[in-house]
């Protein structure tokens, strides 16, 4: 965390988040810039490990934007991105670090404007738990 | 295969509170199958310590190696040059990696990282069942190819018990009675009568109550 500021990693399904980006970016909607987005093709492919290298590389906070569970591309690849959610969510729990510091979001291609809000609304959550290292 | 579970991390930091450099031991047999052991959770595992380092205000060095076994000495034998450059080795084998690592590197200190749990099979994925009590002298044959040793939790020969109830074993309801199962299944093929046959108590000689086990096959050995 610099200046308070957050950094924050987005693991973001091609299929449904990347496409709200570029429905956000017409509507001149901006990102905040302390979140840097990873392109997946679908959030099945992540993995826990993916997930928990961020937090080793001084990231703050992480999260996965992926399709709505009843509408994923490839059927369950945001419902196995959930369950990894959950259980780095675990091993944070046991590493006394605030378990809220990873999420998992839905959304669909349209939803440019969630896309945005999501951003936000998790840099203000990470900005109120202070960094990770201490 | 041998199913285990991870170690609580809390009990790894704890076993490894002191030191600085650390080898993470993977085996790609039975715990790489029960996603437990393999190069991807050493890689997990690794990754959790050196974020638990960076909170902690801590310098750790931490490697990663994935033997082919290590239950198979020529494979722990693979680590030997550079085993001695760490404080200590975390195994994430089954409970029989971190013995065979400890034999062969004495002055090396050696962690389980995993709770090997029993013999079984993935029932669907993500789920493991006890099949086998490793007790030495098979018996399945007599009981519909079931085991009632490793799945009666009083491994009744001549069952059921009275504690069999709509199919689910007394102790929990999470249980499947196997003396149920195995009833219906010599019902089905027409068997039921050679369960009549009264078996008599087991030798456990060859289980683990005869002490520690040892199999020699002279045509194998050089």
């Amino acid at each position: 965390m610099t200046d308070n500021t957050p950094q924050i990693v987005a693991f973001c399904c091609s299929n449904c988040a990347s496409a709200a980006a570029n429905v956000a970016e017409g509507m001149k909607m901006t990102m905040p810039g302390n979140v840097k987005i990873i392109q997946v093709p679908c959030t099945g492919r992540i993995e826990v490990l993916h997930l928990l290298k961020p937090f080793e590389e001084g990231a703050d906070g992480v999260y996965v934007a992926g399709c709505q569970e009843d509408s994923c591309q490839y059927v369950t690849g945001i419902t196995k991105a959930a369950k990894r959610v959950a259980h780095v969510k675990k091993i944070l729990e046991e590493l006394e670090i605030e378990p809220d510091r990873i999420e998992v979001f839905n959304l669909s291609a349209g939803k440019g404007q969630e896309f945005v809000e999501m951003a936000h609304e998790m840099t203000g959550k990470i900005k109120g738990l202070g960094p990770v290292l201490p | 295969m041998i199913v285990a579970e991870p170690k609580p991390i809390k009990e790894i930091l704890e076993m490894v509170r002191d030191l600085k450099k650390i080898l993470i031991v993977g085996c790609k047999g039975c715990v790489t199958v029960c996603n437990v052991g393999g190069s991807k959770e050493v890689a997990i595992l690794a990754s959790t310590l050196r974020i638990a380092a960076k909170k902690n205000g801590k310098e750790i060095e931490i490697g990663e190696e994935t033997l082919e076994r290590q239950c198979d000495p020529e494979y722990i034998e693979e680590i030997k040059d550079i085993i001695n450059d760490y404080d200590a080795v975390i195994s994430i084998a089954c409970g029989v990696g971190p013995q065979f690592l400890s034999e062969r590197y004495p002055a090396t200190r050696v962690f389980p990282g995993v709770n090997t749990r029993f013999m079984g099979g993935a029932i669907e994925h993500g789920i493991w069942s006890e099949r086998c009590a490793g007790c030495g002298t098979c018996v399945v044959h007599y009981f519909g190819g079931l085991c009632p040793i490793a799945r009666c939790s009083k491994s009744l020969l001549n069952g059921p018990c009275g504690g069999s109830n709509n199919g689910k074993c007394e102790i929990s309801g999470d249980v499947d009675c196997i003396w149920d199962i195995i009833v219906r299944k010599m019902m089905e093929q027409g068997r039921l009568d050679e369960l009549l046959e009264f078996k008599p108590p087991k030798s456990w000689m060859t289980a683990r109550d005869g002490g520690p086990r040892t199999m020699t096959r002279e045509e194998l050995v050089k």
